[in-house]
């Protein structure tokens, strides 16, 4: 596993099992913070993490599968996030998805482009949608979109 | 101390905002006053959401109360020299009713503002959410105080008298929650915040949690006095990264002045909160889901009885609310139930906060009595629909509710009212719909969401929104059969009857509510092969027209690259690549892209 992942990244993963693994209910908390230390959620790292808190590795797999925000694969430096809500879908939120797939190149089934530097996912609603059409990328909101503005605001982040 | 400032001006600092700009804004305000040397006699403060996002970022200046709109960094300059300095107001930058385009210098007489009665949101957009002395200063922790020196049985019995009833959805008596928890056996006790807003299109809790952090703390504490809970938790979705340092920071302040933590105000009483964030799951909003996310299990729905007021967290009794019922609660306490109870309806009391969306011109929060009638949201406080089209239809409660139709716009809104017209309150989205909205495909976006949300524990859900998707997916690629809708309304009532939880029982509302106010659309699709609206891109189709200079626009613009042909002549559009988005028609500078 130390060939995989850096030793700090490691060490840092076990400080949170540390500090965490022995109180209850922390299971969703500490995958959360095991990916943001790894970006995703390897399975060395699952085994490590089931290995530390004593939960069984089927039941981890579980957990991780059942919500949105867990990933088993490796994601992009920038997180994308097209909001597909109600308001965003009324207001042309497909068209912004279409946009958004051209400019970073990605073909069908793809989320994360090849040099790791965007993960493009949808979401259900972000909460923002006095703005619709928007968009998130890593914390930062963008709104009133039209495809013209996306290349610009990806290249931002580039 | 502070010297008294001659002036405030008061920057949006919600997440609208914010990301139209007035992150840079705020700083460049306060810059230039230092540099006129008048930082001292006005004060810049961030605030919280006003609830007219889509005009963001917005800017109000006090004492006056003159109100500006997406104001953008180049306006600072004339901000401070034109306004603060020369005490002029800036006509270009006040909000213009939608309806007369008459600029409206002062806050108050807004009509968006006007027929609204802010008693959850009063704090938003007008304190600093970071700073607990301003929250204190608005009268904040009164109702604590108050409840305090009260008996806990006497605090259940004035929310009881209050008649407030959950925002989240279902729209139970809150004291009689209260009340069932209280009565519990068990020594220890648990008060959970629900602010897994999951709803697309509701976005109240965000507002209230960012842009007025205090107001929810205050109304767990005094919950958990009154049921007799020591710890709380808030179950905050991740895609809030703003509220969630907002709490964190109004925890720590409260836990510093003795609001929290042990023995709140010298009463004996002790009470802490944690905050857990949600890992992305719709069906978590659902209260015995979202307490198996909190033991950090897969967030699946249990049949109650029992109910969390008896087992809950763990196993021990647990009272769970969402945002904006526990933002009513210190203003209940500090005013008294009486004064609550005699806003709104017979059966529903008080005010209600509406997330405004959609094919509206003010889109934005608006609360408003119980009572009020659809028509005058959205026409009086809405503005209207925009762009001169006509109104359809408003979607409210999200995927669990259902459409009203132009018919039942002067409906006085209620929790009755709503489930009667086969819609229901919920969290209180609208989504305003115009002649170019199908009914047909809305009704297909909400089962997508309901479907793809479905945890799979039980079959009529897991299978039954699966099949409806399928059978409206056919539908709206054209291929849909006469014996679709009575499949559809089959399916639907054993979906509603056979399911757990909320997801299910209600995930075939906005099918039945559509089919029942829109049938004809659905006949449409079935007989005549077309959508009414034009939206359904299995009926229309885009083409480029004679008209065509061959200028490139479109095919620049096309995300999809299905737009060929040489500068200087025509263009045309394959449809096999085409997804019908409307793009290109959009840019043709000669009207050259017909849609049919």
């Amino acid at each position: 596993m130390g060939e995989r992942f850096a030793e700090k990244d490691l060490a840092r993963l076990d400080e949170v099992l540390a500090d965490l693994g022995s109180q209850r209910g922390t299971l969703i908390p500490i995958l959360q913070k095991a990916q943001e230390i790894f970006g995703y959620l390897p399975r060395e790292v699952l085994i490590r993490i089931s290995e530390k808190i004593n939960v069984p590795i089927s039941q981890i797999y579980g957990v991780v599968t059942f919500y949105a925000q867990f990933h088993l694969k490796p994601r992009g430096k920038n997180i994308v996030r097209s909001c597909q809500g109600t308001a965003c879908h009324v207001r042309g939120a497909k068209a912004i998805l279409a946009e958004l797939r051209k400019q970073l190149g990605l073909e069908e089934g793809e989320s994360t482009t090849k040099d790791l530097g965007f993960t493009l996912e949808t979401v259900a609603c972000i909460g923002c949608c006095g703005l619709a059409p928007v968009l998130m990328i890593n914390d930062e909101t963008h709104g009133r979109l039209v495809p013209d503005a996306i290349k610009g605001i990806l290249d931002n982040y580039r | 101390m502070e010297k008294l400032a001659r002036a405030h001006v008061l920057c949006c600092g919600g997440t609208g905002c914010s990301s139209s700009g007035s992150k840079e804004i705020i700083p460049a305000l306060k810059e230039k006053l230092a540099a006129r040397g008048m930082a001292d006699e006005v004060k810049v403060v961030e605030t919280g959401c006003h609830g007219l996002c889509e005009l963001g970022p917005l800017v109000i200046v006090y004492p006056e109360g003159v109100f500006y709109t997406r104001v953008q960094l180049s306006d600072v300059d004339e901000i401070v020299e034109t306004h603060l300095v020369k005490g002029r107001v800036i006509e270009r930058l006040l909000f213009r009713e939608p309806a007369t385009l008459a600029s409206v210098p002062d806050y108050d007489d807004i009509a968006f503002y006007k027929k609204q009665h802010r008693y959850a949101l009063v704090n938003c957009g007008h304190i600093n959410p970071e700073s607990m002395e301003e929250y204190i200063g608005a009268e904040g922790y009164e109702g604590l105080a108050k409840a305090l020196a009260m008996k806990p049985e006497d605090v259940i019995a004035e929310i009881k008298k209050s008649g407030l009833r959950g925002r989240g959805g279902a729209g139970f008596p809150t004291g009689n929650k209260w009340q069932f928890t209280r009565n519990a056996a068990g020594d220890k006790k648990y008060v959970v915040c629900n602010a897994d807003e999951g709803d697309p299109g509701a976005f109240m809790d965000r507002s209230v949690l960012e842009g007025d952090p205090h107001r929810v703390l205050e109304g767990m504490i005094i919950c958990g006095y009154a049921v007799g809970a020591d710890e709380g938790y808030i179950y905050c979705r991740a895609e809030y990264p703003l509220a969630i340092k907002r709490l964190q920071g109004a925890i720590k302040q409260a836990m510093e002045a003795g609001l929290l933590g042990d023995n709140i105000l010298e009463s004996g009483f002790s009470f802490t909160i944690h905050i857990k964030e949600g890992a992305g799951a719709f069906v978590c909003g659902e209260e015995t889901a979202l307490l198996g996310s909190i033991e950090g299990r897969r967030g699946m729905p249990r049949p109650r009885p029992p109910f969390p007021a008896n087992s809950g967290l763990w196993g021990k009794p647990t009272n769970i609310n969402n945002v904006e019922t526990f933002a009513n609660i210190p203003s209940i306490m500090r005013d008294g139930g009486d004064y609550f109870a005699s806003q709104g309806t017979e059966t529903s009391k008080g005010t209600k906060v509406f997330a405004l969306t959609g094919k509206i011109n003010n889109t934005g929060l608006a609360e408003v009595p119980m009572g009020i009638t659809m028509r005058e949201i959205i026409y009086d406080i809405g503005g209207g629909i925009p762009n001169g089209k006509k109104f359809k239809a408003v979607q409210i409660g999200g995927p669990s509710g259902g459409c009203l139709p132009e018919q039942l716009l002067d409906l006085a809104i209620d929790y009755e009212s709503l489930t009667k017209a086969g819609a229901m309150m919920g969290s209180g989205g609208l989504v305003v719909m115009d002649e170019t909205t199908c009914m047909v495909d809305v009704a297909r976006y909400f089962l997508n969401f309901t479907q793809d949300e479905s945890c799979g524990k039980c079959t009529p859900c897991r299978e039954g929104t699966k099949r409806m998707l399928e059978i409206l997916n056919r539908i709206c690629d054209g291929k849909g059969t006469e014996d679709d809708i009575p499949l559809l309304e089959s399916l639907a009532k054993s979906i509603k009857a056979g399911s757990l939880c909320a997801l299910g029982q209600t995930a075939p509302n906005p099918v039945l509510s559509t089919l029942n106010f829109f049938r004809h659309e659905y006949e449409a699709h079935i007989r005549d092969h077309k959508c009414p609206a034009g939206v359904c891109t299995a009926f229309v189709g885009y083409t480029i027209t004679d008209a065509c200079r061959g200028c490139g626009l479109c095919k620049k613009a096309c995300p999809v690259e299905a737009i060929s042909g040489e500068v200087k002549s025509k263009h045309v559009i394959d449809p096999e690549k085409c997804i019908k988005c409307g793009a290109c028609q959009a840019k043709c500078p000669f009207k050259a892209i017909d849609k049919g």
